[in-house]
């Protein structure tokens, strides 16, 4: 297979329900597309890791027979790998199995070889070589809380990391327990959920329990985070001491995405559902929601998109890379995939008529690494 | 541990057991179709799964979790019937019996 080292190349990892398919592309709006990897296992986690020089894609697989795996692969998924003992397996004396990955986060340029995962049952993960083996939080997994935290519709699982450029302050949302974080690194871990509403519990503002869907870091300002909670939108900017709504200027405060941008201050996106009880977009319409300004107000992105849609949009189905302008991608339940080169103005369809999207990542990829004909 | 020899070796019949494995998970048993323990007497099915997978973790991985329990949807069949609905993993297997290990019918 040819090779052309030309300018930068783009490549988007689609996890669905039956598989994985990939797409790469010069420009971000023509995409050649391949697959499935992984026929018939549901893929809910991608990390695509373009550090230490090499674009490594790890996904976490599960086969309703054969259970959950990591696999990854070098050459864009030409061939992958499977460490022969488990990337992630419980230790002996916890008496837990992996289920689900739900999360693999390749952590700051500063840390290459570090990825954290986050999985169900709750748990965080670390790996320091790569995603080939990792090695389970003992502070979040012997927590004093564990017993009080339950489990959303798809399971219960820790599935949003993040890491501060200093590896020292570590987030962490799971549904449903709601925000924990960590100030030495992940030895130690507090919850810090005030302001986001549980109205489905008894008391609806406890220490913790809430069904936090999603969190990002604002790419500049130290301390800010976002939230899109099971009804609710939120922003923080004392590294989750409290949380303030954001939601007005939204059609509907429910849903489960939350990106930010990967270099600007105050820029995230949503993509609004209807409620809690009808997952659907508001009225039928897809829209993507965009602020530039951490959340004071909201501008509704649907250029390009259906005139009607009524699949979900989940949580991990939904990226951004880091060129620029950013471009932003998403996939619905419906196995539609979009993709937008300036920051959700304008989409495009990537793919059509897949299985239901589980999870979108996104990077930009030396070109060298795509066939030439592309 | 494992003593578990490829299917075809020389081993008499009635002092050995064999694991007919479906062909999805052959290739995670270097592509072999039929794995094979030696047992001059009973051994029950987790003595056996150790054995035979004991070279090959990601094999073994496929058929229980790290618990050690079968994974829901794998299903053990010991002379025509499903472990769950004899002993489980304590279930014993004589020397010359074959163990067949088939995906349930599942999924959407």
């Amino acid at each position: 297979m040819g090779r052309m080292a030309t300018a930068e190349s783009y490549v988007l990892a689609i996890g669905t329900k039956k598989g994985l398919w990939l797409a790469t592309s010069r420009d971000r709006r023509d995409w050649s597309l391949s697959g499935p990897h992984f026929l018939m296992s549901e893929v809910p986690s991608i990390g695509i890791d373009t550090r230490d020089g090499r674009t490594r894609i790890l996904v976490g697989v599960r086969s309703e027979h054969w259970g959950p795996t990591v696999f990854h692969s070098d050459d864009l998924g030409e061939t992958w790998n499977e460490p022969e003992n488990g990337a992630i397996t419980f230790p002996d004396g916890t008496d837990a199995a992996l289920e689900r990955i739900w999360q693999i986060h390749p952590d700051a340029d500063s840390r290459p070889g570090v990825v954290w995962a986050g999985c169900e049952p709750i748990s965080v993960w670390k790996s320091t070589d790569g995603g080939e083996h990792f090695e389970l939080n003992r502070g979040l997994w012997d927590h004093p809380h564990r017993s009080e935290w339950g489990a959303g519709y798809g399971g219960a699982a820790a599935h949003s990391i993040v890491v501060d450029p200093t590896g020292e302050k570590v987030h962490v949302a799971m549904s449903t327990g709601g925000v924990y974080r960590s100030l030495d690194g992940g030895t130690s871990w507090e919850p810090r959920n005030k302001g986001i509403s549980a109205y489905f519990m008894p008391d609806p503002n406890p220490e913790f329990g809430q069904c936090v869907h999603k969190i990002a870091a604002d790419a500049a300002v130290d301390g800010r985070l976002y939230a899109q909670n099971h009804h609710g939108v939120y922003r923080s900017d004392d590294d989750a001491e409290s949380w303030e709504s954001i939601a007005e200027g939204l059609p509907a405060d429910f849903g489960f995405v939350m990106l930010t941008h990967p270099r600007r201050a105050g820029t995230a996106w949503v993509i609004p559902l209807k409620a809690d009880g009808e997952r659907i977009p508001p009225d039928g319409k897809l829209a993507v929601h965009r602020t530039d300004n951490a959340g004071a107000s909201w501008k509704r992105l649907d250029a390009g998109l259906p005139e009607a849609e009524y699949n979900a949009v989940l949580r991990d189905a939904a990226s951004v890379d880091g060129a620029e302008p950013a471009g932003v991608y998403f996939g619905t339940r419906g196995g539609s995939v979009y993709a937008s080169v300036d920051e959700g103005e304008h989409f495009t369809e990537v793919a059509s008529h897949l299985p239901d999207v589980l999870c979108v990542r996104a990077a930009v990829v030396s070109a060298a690494l795509l066939p030439a004909q592309l | 541990m494992n003593s578990a020899m490829i299917s075809g070796e020389s081993m008499p019949a009635d002092s050995a057991i064999s694991v007919v494995l479906p062909s999805v998970l052959q290739p995670l048993a270097g592509g072999q179709s039929i794995l094979t323990a030696p047992a001059e007497a009973a051994v029950t099915v987790e003595w056996l799964l150790d054995a035979v997978t004991g070279d090959y973790p990601a094999l073994s991985r496929r058929l229980r979790d790290e618990t050690g329990a079968v994974r829901r949807y794998v299903n053990i069949y010991v002379n025509g019937n499903e472990i769950r609905r004899l002993q489980g993993l304590v279930t014993a297997v004589a020397p010359g019996q074959e163990v067949l290990i088939i995906q349930s019918v599942a999924g959407g």
